[in-house]
């Protein structure tokens, strides 16, 4: 593949084209397709069910959150709404989206008798394991397979004959709140992904990669590609100055508004604090981030892009923060309430997978800290974090994170049969700090 | 760590004393445990050099190995060790009271409920560390499919008869001890490390000496004094002071030690089988038996500091009250009990080596339950516990400031009632929260309904609540379901009790996904003779 006729477009439509045919013709059980940050995995889930629809075979679609599974309902509602399409939901108050109401296509019920026949039903892992049926469904559709857990998939595989699993393989790991070593190596680790469990037993199903990231600008995509997916790159859909990012209000001078700058400029910026062991709510570096969300509004942002080639404004739903732990997403909350900012979008990496936005301001897993735990080394958390944006990501971290790295080496015991996933955390944080180093913004605040 | 550990690591080390972070205890101690010490041989997996077990403190039962790669030596030992276990655990088996439980009936499918029996107490083990815990895993492991005389009358070296019902046993208890919460089979180090935050890390709280120095130091030390001799003094001969809890001994214990008097053990039995008359014999036989007596000697001398410490462990322990959710989980650890006594008694085999895809699934499951059931019910059960949730915004308390009644809409409103909670917390509420209160022991949940004024005033956050449930059928909510003003309210972000799962598969319909129904169940046959075996 060279860079000079690289047609990002045709590219994905072959894939894609590819998939949908294994999908419908193919004898295997189960078709498995890897999707790197936004390379439009919703859309081909949503592509893959009106076309399983039209072929006349009952289709049950399985996500992993409410939201999901909203999302691909209202996805579903907007390409087609004539098909009638069944919701499943739990029996607590407010299970789904209220949007959905408003669909006339869109049947609700907490009960999966109440939706027989209906050519596509949506819910929850969680839900579906509830479920009981004397007759599988001929289809489903697996979504965020990577990020569901192997027993989760042992509850609702009866209820199906054959399935198209799609996910990315380089977001969070499933975690369990309790040790699973007991089972490390075994082929059904409880507590593995769903897809290593699935591939495990059926090595022979047919394995798809959707190589373009529509998501990710060209600035971001060969620093994701290369620490997060070295054997398995990606591409971004678009090339060099397609998105531009400008700002009615010049800089001040300041550090967040240098580090905005240089992130307008390159995609990435990085704001460096000095050196400090914090506690995990780092005032300082929550005052740092809210600082930078407030002059990203404050100076008028507005983005060019293939979508829009009328500059757009960047408001603050077009903004997010990423935190490793849910105690900094809350104080970093309340710092912006204070400030006087209200919707922007502040989350830690477990909520914000599968979510996109125009400027993300990272709040460095380990920033700060005296130790680098496996929890904060985690390959995907990083990953997540740094491909939520669709123009710059802005990081702000503590300095001596590179020595930080250096003095705590990956340590996690090897288990035997394993897969061990490459590259690790350690590696792809070293890779990451690498190119941040390059658009660093020192600042004492 | 969370952020009220760390400062109560942080007040021991400027106190120089261990500091509690539980007015209460949180797992159950039985009045009559058996406490293990088991010791094990340096660079043999699985060859125990001795133990000191026994229920009763002055009197524990020593036994030994006089030469560790003895497998005869050690079948001996195991079945000593049977000898004193099994008879424990069956000292609870017989007492017996009705329980129910709910059973699918194989006929009708439905659920009913049915008479069993539910043992009266259950029999506790109790070993110093954690490495203890494993190593009686490790014990089970290795017995549970020795082959008796009685499966294979023909091979040699058969394992005497109630072996294998040990490692049956071990192996529950070993699996039981990963559920979170459970007390059949504690490691003391844990249990008084969730008691107490010492001024050391929590790798080094796995020491026991130097565990019990900084919450219990002698005379007026300081902890971090006390847990440095425990760790290194040593006497004129260069043995620790105080001997590691085991299972793994001191190196130098090892070399100077027990490698010499092992030798002479060698020496004295090669000596006696080579006698030639019974004159000799006698003498060499008197000879052997001082050989194993100072080994005897040796193996208590470093398994009876540990003992003492046991106990003295459980008297701190046994200072604080219970709390008032633990015996519900000692119902369940009695349950668990009970099940494999069933299992036992019905003839089953022995536990499986792995297990499949359906048995993990579910045990991980649990596990997760009860994680989350034991955190939400300490915290419940403990307010110091809470004060770390509260801490951590993921409780507050406060007083009540205002009620204002409230219905829902629709044909029949039923009471709403808006609660003010003034609060010096600062919880993590998203907006429409869920929170928690605890009723007569039930949980009440309430919504976050937003902030009252502007949430920083310095008089602390006034949250406004809206109470869903709890209160009666009727219009009216029911006297004493809606607190009042002034009331004193601790609500939390985390529900107090854990939904069940979805129920997976039985293992024949295990789906493709997980390499389908695991086959005919074979039972696994006992492990065969090697070579090793009869070194």
């Amino acid at each position: 593949m060279t860079t000079v006729d690289f047609d990002p477009g045709a590219a994905a439509a072959r894939a894609t084209d590819a998939i949908l045919d294994d999908t419908l013709h193919s004898t295997a059980r189960g078709v498995v397709v890897d999707s790197p940050p936004g390379a439009g995995k919703s859309t081909l889930v949503v592509r893959a069910a009106l076309e399983l629809a039209d072929a006349g075979r009952p289709l049950m679609v399985v996500a992993q959150t409410n939201a999901q599974v909203d999302d691909l309902v209202l996805r579903l509602a907007e390409k087609n709404p004539e098909l009638p399409v069944g919701r499943l939901h739990s029996s607590d108050t407010d299970p789904y989206d209220k949007a959905l109401d408003g669909l006339a296509n869109v049947r609700p019920s907490a009960k999966a008798a109440d939706l027989k026949g209906l050519p596509v039903v949506l819910s929850t892992a969680a839900k579906w394991a509830h479920v009981k049926v004397d007759e599988p469904w001929r289809h489903a559709i697996v979504d965020e397979a990577y990020q569901m857990r192997s027993d989760s998939l042992l509850a609702v595989a009866g209820l199906f004959e054959r399935a198209l699993f799609v996910g990315d393989p380089g977001q969070l790991d499933p975690f369990a709140i309790v040790g699973s070593e007991q089972w490390a190596g075994l082929s059904y680790d409880p507590s593995a992904s769903a897809v290593t469990t699935l591939l495990a037993h059926n090595p022979e199903l047919p394995q798809h990669r959707l190589p373009v990231s529509w998501r990710l600008p060209a600035s971001a995509a060969p620093l994701v590609s290369d620490a997060f997916y070295p054997y398995t790159p990606f591409r971004s859909g678009t090339g060099h100055g397609v998105r531009r990012l400008s700002f009615a209000v010049p800089s001040d001078g300041s550090g967040p508004d240098r580090v905005i700058d240089e992130a307008a400029q390159s995609g990435w910026g990085l704001l460096e604090l000095p050196a400090r062991h914090t506690p995990r709510t780092d005032p300082e570096a929550v005052r740092a981030v809210t600082a930078v969300v407030r002059r990203l509004l404050d100076r008028g942002g507005a983005a060019v892009s293939e979508r829009s080639p009328e500059p757009a404004p960047v408001t603050a739903g077009r903004i997010a923060v990423g935190t490793a732990h849910r105690d900094q997403a809350a104080a970093v909350r309340s710092a912006l309430a204070e400030l006087g900012v209200a919707d922007v979008t502040v989350d830690t990496a477990n909520r914000l997978q599968g979510r996109e936005y125009d400027v993300t301001v990272v709040l460095h897993p380990l920033s700060g800290r005296p130790d680098a735990t496996a929890f904060h080394l985690e390959t995907g958390r990083l990953c997540v974090l740094a491909s939520r944006h669709r123009h710059a990501c802005i990081v702000v971290c503590r300095a001596g994170v590179g020595d930080l790295l250096d003095d705590y080496p990956s340590t996690e015991p090897v288990q035997l049969g394993t897969l061990v996933k490459f590259p690790d955390g350690w590696e792809a944080n070293h890779a990451v700090l690498a190119h941040l180093a390059e658009h660093r913004v020192p600042w004492r605040p | 760590m969370s952020l009220i550990a760390t400062l109560a690591r942080l007040e021991a080390v400027s106190t120089g004393r261990a500091q509690p972070t539980a007015t209460v205890r949180h797992r159950h101690l039985s009045g009559h445990p058996l406490v293990l010490v088991p010791l094990t041989t340096a660079g043999e997996a699985g060859a125990p050099l001795g133990a000191l077990v026994g229920t009763d403190r002055d009197a524990p039962r020593l036994l030994v190995v006089p030469q560790p790669r003895d497998r005869d030596l050690r079948f001996a030992f195991l079945a000593d060790l049977a000898d004193v276990v099994l008879p424990y655990l069956d000292s609870c088996a017989q007492a017996v009271e009705a329980a129910e439980r709910t059973e699918t009936d194989p006929e009708t499918g439905k659920r009913v409920k049915v008479e069993v029996e539910l043992c009266a107490d259950a029999p506790q083990l109790i070993v110093p560390s954690r490495a203890g815990l494993d190593y009686l895993r490790l014990l089970g492991r290795s017995m549970r499919f020795r082959r008796t005389a009685e499966q294979d009358p023909e091979t040699p070296h058969p394992a005497p008869p109630r072996i294998p019902l040990l490692g049956r046993w071990l192996t529950h208890y070993g699996e039981r001890a990963r559920v979170p919460g459970s007390s059949l089979l504690l490691a003391l180090t844990e249990v008084l490390s969730r008691h107490w935050a010492t001024g050391q890390s929590s790798l080094e709280d796995q020491h026991l000496g130097a565990l019990l120095a900084w919450i219990d130091p002698p005379g007026d030390d300081t902890g971090a004094e006390a847990a440095r001799r425990a760790e290194l003094a040593r006497d004129a001969d260069g043995q620790l002071l105080c001997p590691p809890a085991g299972p793994a001994t001191d190196p130098a214990f090892d070399n100077k030690l027990l490698a010499p008097a092992i030798e002479r053990y060698d020496r004295a039995r090669t000596a006696l089988a080579a006698a030639e008359d019974a004159l000799e014999a006698d003498d060499r036989l008197a000879a052997l038996t001082a050989a194993e007596r100072e080994i005897r000697d040796l193996v208590e001398s470093r398994t009876r500091p540990t003992w003492d410490a046991v106990w003295r462990g459980l008297d701190l322990l046994r200072a604080l009250p219970e709390g008032a959710r633990v015996e519900e989980r000692w119902t369940r650890d009695r349950w668990s009990f009970t099940g494999h006594r069933d299992r036992v008694l019905a003839g089953e085999p022995p536990q499986p080596r792995r297990d499949d895809a359906v048995t993990a699934a579910n045990k991980l499951a649990t596990r997760e339950r009860e994680q989350a059931r034991l955190e939400a019910q300490e915290a419940l059960d403990d307010p110091l516990v809470m004060a770390g949730r509260r801490l951590a915004g993921e409780a507050f308390a406060g007083e009540v400031t205002d009620v204002v009644m409230a219905y829902s809409e629709g044909k029949r409103p039923s009471p709403r009632p808006l609660v003010t909670v003034r609060t010096d917390d600062r919880p993590h509420l998203a907006e429409r929260a869920k929170v928690y209160r605890s009723l007569d022991g039930k949980p009440q949940a309430a919504e976050f309904a937003g902030y009252e004024g502007s949430p920083d005033e310095g008089e602390g956050f006034l949250v406004v609540l809206r109470i869903v449930d709890k209160m009666g059928r009727g219009k009216e909510p029911e006297p004493g379901s809606v607190p009042e003003k002034g009331d004193a309210v601790c609500f939390t972000l985390f529900e107090h009790e854990q939904r069940g799962g979805a129920k997976l598969p039985d293992p024949e319909e295990t789906p493709w996904t997980h390499g389908g129904p695991p086959g005919e169940a074979v039972g696994e046959a006992p492990d065969t003779l090697t070579e090793e075996d009869v070194l």
